[in-house]
Order: structure tokens, then C-alpha cells, then sequence
């Protein structure tokens, strides 16, 4: 089924400068027990973002006033863990559309883009730069081409150019959807099915 | 011919299609579902108009959100008893075999996958589970997916992946005593991080790896995603030959020595070339214990917590806010410290053989005072077994409590929560902050080290309880 578009993005970005963000940390296992894709924002990184008294820690970013947008900044190997797609729903429900780290568990990785949200990979040294560039200017804002596969700081010029995979790249930019894809493909499948070797 | 990986072997046999700079379409032999990722799959199809393609190669079962006591009763929490029930609907609907709770052989999907006779030498299986790695230990490429993922392999039985890069970790030698297969993993990953292994697929192989059980190589292979590799496989042989002759059905295998004989080729070539290649000493491993909050902060159980995390790199801000969640410092030894809680049970460690361990070390011993102790078989079969074996018997004499069959505390979605501030020596898979209930702490261990600290109520060196 068609879904939202990826455009190209001028916003600020949310800083969460830890490195293995598990997908525990993004959506706790006691929120996974709904049957639909809604809603789970709410209770992004719900344990980091609130205390046990459920008042908002004002010491976590997404409670800092000076931090928005719709790029969180992250740090090196986001997303290990569970596979729980429910990690990305509640990432893009929040209002987040890409991700950036120096290099993301797989299964998060596939979870983002089959989600609409981008996960990009630039140097240690570039996201720590970004970082600092953040935390000294909260105002900082990157611009992100799909089209082209950059990442540009725009206050400084800094640009950096990124990997994606063309196919993937196409249903991001066109809103397209795997399952569709394979669907058409079903007669493919079927002499498969009617040829298959356990290995070769 | 090229030498080629199992992997590979596997792999190129499960291409249905290459697609230009993408992945690659995969065929999928086995998908294992239960109730926490399946729903909106289903509800995704339903939106679709389109049905399940080929229902027998499905397989669920109701286990990470489910009670381990009373499971005759209605489940008391609304959104949880939902999340059931639509499985069981779903699988209604479509036909697919349902394994769900009071099924006599209800259980962890990746315990029952194997002692079902569902997990078979040389398949492609998937699960929305990311520990669906386990499987590997049979000499498949299984691994753990999303749930978009399983809606198309619902729609379609394929998958679009790229290709991992291929790593084999070799370990030779002979384990010392007390030293099991959870320590091996947990050094391994301790060794290289939780990030070691991303964007590889593993192959384990080496004299240590082959003179496991099969039970023993499942608890490996399971862990394999916690180095953050795609998963792991160990080739299969006659340890793995034997374990499939005495399931009770190979499903849709009806002459077993015609698939023995493809069975048997199921190995890396001679010279076959890996992306990377480690290799490890068995003989330096041993029993460990984690100290942090990933799984990779592990250390030897009489070790000292490090200074730093030299080995995974991390910065000193994510190591100490891990340490200061835990409430350990660096330089700390953990031996000694006291232990509140202790959990044995997961799709780590919830075989019966894991019960037998754990069984070994408590005999003619007490629990101590101070401990609770959440005691999960992996399945109904593993419960009926340790029924059978009078290890029921030998927990209860030593003033253990044994549950009924689920997912439980390894990920606390039930009522199986450890409290905030409270250390849980665990055998299941994961460390992360609030894993098993808010604010726990956890420490994840072999059952050998947590039945030491349940009977010693604090962390103890399983050896020195092994001495007679």
C-alpha cells in the first residue's frame, strides 16, 4: 500500500548522543501490547523521558525546549536489540523522518525503511562533529536530499554524501511498499516453489 | 567449483530473485509467529484483501505475553488477553497451526520450533523475533525480522534482504569445569561488543562449538544477534542428526534417510572464503557474568568490572550511566554481592538441559532466604519432561517454586517483572535498562551461576559449588 513520501527535510535535529540505544530504551516491552501501528510516540523512550513519578525528566532531551525537529542525531549502533517494529512506529510517530548514527543494528535498519524513516550512516568523526555543532547551536539545521544521498549542515556547508541502496531508495522517494512489490511477483515465486534445491 | 560458505550454500539456494543495487527476494521454508509482532501483519493483509500464500509453512504459538501461573484462568490484563485472542482468531482464519496457551505443547517459539521437528538442517526460517537466531544451531539461516517483514512473508513466503557479509568465529579446545555454552557467548560478545557482528551472519565451528549438544549449540546461536551479527549457524553432524531422530515428527520430511543424505552435505567447502574470521581459546573461558547494561559488558565472574569499555569502545558518559543504573563502580568485584531475584527460563535458557544444570547445583542445597526465584520451563514439553526426570521434585525440596511455560521475566511483558532497584541474576538474553520491569537490574549468567546464586544469595563462582 502507498505511503508518505520521502521529501526533502530542512530541519533542526534532537541530540541523543549514547551509543547502543536498544530498542528496549526506544519502546519498552510493557507498551508492546497493542494490535495496531498508532500511537506508540507516546511512549517513546518512555523510561528516559519520564520519572518514576511519571513527571516529564526535564534532564532528557526530547523534555528540553531548546531541542526539536525531525532528525534525531544519535550515537553508534542504534537500535541493537529486539526486533520490534514497534520501535520505528513510535520513532515516526513522534515526528522524527530519519535517523543518524554512525551505524545501526540490521534489523532497526530494515524495520526504518520499510517504515518511511531513513536511517543515515555517516563517519564517527562527522556525527561527532554534528553533535558538538548541536549542542553549541540547538538552532542547527541539516538538510536532507534523498535524491542526491546528502547530508548537509547548513549553517557551516558541511555535506557529506550517503549510502543507500538504489531499490530501497526508489520506494522511499515514491512512497512504495515491498509486500506490493512481491505480490507481483507471485508466478516467480510459484516456479520457485516447483524448482527448489535446499542449497547451490 | 568456487569453495563456498554454508551460508552461501544456503543462502543462493533460497534466491528467487536479484534485484539490481537491493536485496535479494528469499524464499522462506519455516515462519514461526506469535501474538507481540503478528497483529498488525494480519491486519495489514486484511486491508490488502489477500490471504496467507502457503498457511502450512507458518507455525505460531502464544508466549511472550502470557501468564506462567494460572494459565487455565482468562488472562487478567485486557490488552494482553486481546493480543492473544486475535492470534488465535488469526491463525483460525487462515489456518495456520496454533500452539497457544493450555496446548500440550505450548512454548517458547524458538524451543518448540526445534523439539516439534519443525526446525530442520539447511531451511531459511524467520520469525518477528530477533532471537530467532537459535535456529541457526541446526545449520539454517534463521533470523529475526520486523513485522512489515512478516506480513510479506503472510502475502508472499519471500523476503527481500540484502546479503550479509560472512564471519566464522572458530573456538578449539576443551571447556573447563562449570563452563558452558552461555559463557561462551557471553565471552565472545564481551570480546568483540554488541556491535561486533553487524551486518555479518556468523558460522560457528571449532572442537568447543562441536562437542556441544544440540540444546547447548541452540543457546550460542540465540545470542548471535546479541553481538548485533544477522544470526549464526553451526553446521550440522551427527550430534544434530541424532537430536532430529528422536523428535516425534520431522514435519514434511517422510523419508529421513533421503534427507540425512542432504542433510549431510550441509557444510562450509574446504578454503571456502569468510569476510573475517576470529578465533578464541576455550580453555580461557570462564563462567561469566554481565555487570553493565548490554550484553556485550560482560566479564569473567571473579573478574573486576574495567575502567572503561576498552573492548566495545564506548564513551566513558554511556559506560559510567550504565554502571550508575546497575549501582556497581568501576574496579568493583561482583562476587559476593548480595542477589534478590533469580530467573531461569528464556529462549536462551529453557531446555530441559538448562534445568538439569541448574537442578545438578541446588540438590541437597536450600534456596537462600533473601532470593526469589522465577523458575520458566521453555515449554510444555520441557515441563513434562522435568516431570518425568523428578527434577520437579528436586526444585521443590530445595524451596523452588517451577512455573508454567512463557517468555516471562526474560522480557517482563507478563506479571513476571523484577522491582526497580533490584539485581536479578538471569539466564535469559538481555541486560538493557528496565528489561526484565522498570528500573531492574539484571545480570545475565549461565544456569550453573544462577543456581549458585539462588542456594548462596549472592554472586558466587559456580565452581566452588561443584566440588563434589
Amino acid at each position: 500500500m502507498p505511503k508518505e513520501k520521502f521529501e526533502i527535510l530542512e530541519t533542526a535535529c534532537v541530540p541523543l548522543p549514547l551509543e547502543n540505544v536498544d530498542t528496549d530504551q526506544i519502546i519498552p516491552a510493557r507498551f508492546l501490547s497493542a494490535t495496531s501501528r498508532d500511537g506508540f510516540g507516546d511512549n517513546l523512550f518512555r523510561d528516559w523521558r519520564y520519572l518514576k513519578s511519571g513527571e516529564k525528566n526535564p534532564d532528557f532531551v526530547l523534555n528540553n525546549p531548546k531541542f526539536g525537529g525531525k532528525v534525531l542525531v544519535t550515537g553508534k549502533n542504534f537500535g541493537s536489540g529486539s526486533s520490534r517494529e514497534h520501535a520505528v512506529w513510535a520513532i515516526y510517530d513522534y515526528g522524527f523522518r530519519a535517523v543518524v548514527s554512525s551505524f545501526f543494528a540490521d534489523i532497526f535498519k530494515n524495520n526504518s525503511l520499510n517504515n518511511g524513516l531513513l536511517p543515515i550512516i555517516i563517519s564517527e568523526d562527522l556525527l561527532k562533529k554534528l553533535h558538538s555543532q548541536i549542542q553549541s547551536d540547538p538552532s542547527t539545521k541539516v538538510r536532507i536530499d534523498l535524491e542526491k544521498q546528502t547530508l548537509t549542515i547548513i549553517s557551516t556547508g558541511d555535506s557529506v554524501k550517503f549510502e543507500i541502496n538504489s531499490y530501497k531508495k526508489e520506494c522511499l522517494l515514491k512512497g512504495l511498499d515491498d509486500i506490493d512489490f512481491l505480490l507481483t511477483m507471485k508466478d516467480q515465486i510459484k516456479e520457485y516453489e516447483n524448482n527448489k534445491s535446499m542449497v547451490k | 567449483m568456487e569453495a563456498k560458505t554454508l551460508f552461501d550454500k544456503i543462502w543462493d539456494g533460497h534466491v528467487v530473485r536479484s534485484i539490481k543495487d537491493g536485496p535479494d527476494v528469499i524464499y522462506i521454508d519455516r515462519h514461526y509467529i506469535h501474538e507481540v509482532t503478528s497483529p498488525q501483519a494480519f491486519n495489514g493483509l486484511k486491508q490488502r484483501g489477500i490471504p496467507v500464500f502457503r498457511p502450512k509453512n507458518t507455525i505460531a504459538t502464544a508466549d511472550h505475553n502470557i501468564p506462567t501461573k494460572n494459565q487455565h484462568l482468562t488472562i487478567h490484563d485486557e490488552l494482553s488477553r486481546n493480543q492473544v485472542e486475535r492470534l488465535a482468531e488469526n491463525c483460525k482464519t487462515h489456518g495456520i497451526e496454533y500452539f497457544g496457551l493450555n496446548h500440550s505443547k505450548n512454548g517458547i517459539v524458538h524451543v518448540i520450533g526445534p523439539e516439534l521437528g519443525y526446525t530442520q538442517p539447511g531451511m531459511t526460517i524467520v520469525c518477528g523475533d530477533s532471537h530467532t537466531s537459535t535456529h541457526g544451531a541446526f545449520g539454517t539461516i534463521a533470523f529475526g525480522i520486523g513485522t512489515s517483514e512478516v506480513e510479506m512473508v503472510l502475502a508472499t513466503q519471500c523476503i527481500l534482504q540484502p546479503k550479509p557479509k560472512k564471519m566464522k568465529i572458530t573456538i578449539n579446545g576443551k571447556l573447563g569445569k562449570g563452563v558452558t555454552s552461555k559463557d561462551i557467548i557471553l565471552y565472545i560478545i564481551s570480546e568483540i561488543s554488541t556491535g561486533g557482528g553487524t551486518g555479518y551472519f556468523v558460522e560457528f565451528a571449532g572442537s568447543a562449538i562441536t562437542s556441544l549438544t544440540m540444546e547447548a549449540r541452540m543457546t550460542i546461536c540465540n545470542m548471535s544477534i546479541e553481538m548485533g551479527a544477522r544470526g549464526g549457524l553451526i553446521a550440522p553432524d551427527e550430534t544434530t542428526f541424532e537430536y532430529l531422530r528422536k523428535v516425534p515428527s520431522i514435519h514434511g520430511v517422510n523419508d529421513f534417510d533421503k534427507a540425512l543424505s542432504e542433510w549431510k552435505k550441509l557444510k562450509s567447502d574446504e578454503g571456502a572464503v569468510f569476510d573475517k574470521e576470529l578465533f578464541f581459546d576455550a580453555a580461557s573461558i570462564k563462567p561469566m557474568i554481565t555487570y553493565g547494561t548490554n550484553p556485550g559488558m560482560g566479564m569473567a565472574v571473579d573478574d573486576s568490572i574495567p575502567q572503561s569499555d576498552t573492548k566495545g569502545g564506548s564513551s566513558s558518559e554511556s559506560f559510567l550511566k550504565s554502571l550508575n543504573y546497575m549501582g556497581f563502580k568501576p574496579g568493583m568485584k561482583l562476587m559476593g554481592q548480595p542477589v534478590d531475584y533469580v530467573f531461569i527460563g528464556s529462549c536462551t535458557n529453557g531446555r530441559i538441559e538448562d534445568f538439569r544444570a541448574f537442578a545438578h547445583l541446588i540438590k541437597g542445597r536450600k534456596k537462600a532466604d533473601n532470593v526469589t526465584a522465577l523458575i520458566v520451563p521453555g515449554s510444555k514439553l520441557v515441563e513434562d519432561l522435568m516431570k518425568k526426570e523428578g527434577l520437579i521434585k528436586v526444585y521443590e525440596d530445595a524451596g523452588f517454586e517451577v512455573r508454567q511455560p512463557g517468555c516471562s521475566s526474560c522480557l517482563a511483558m507478563n506479571e513476571d517483572k523484577i522491582p526497580a532497584g533490584k539485581y536479578a541474576v538471569s539466564t535469559s538474553n538481555r541486560n538493557f535498562e528496565g528489561r526484565q520491569g522498570p528500573g531492574a537490574r539484571t545480570l545475565l549468567a549461565s544456569p550453573l551461576t544462577a543456581a549458585a546464586a539462588a542456594v548462596t544469595g549472592k554472586i558466587t563462582d559456580p565452581r566452588e559449588l561443584l566440588n563434589n
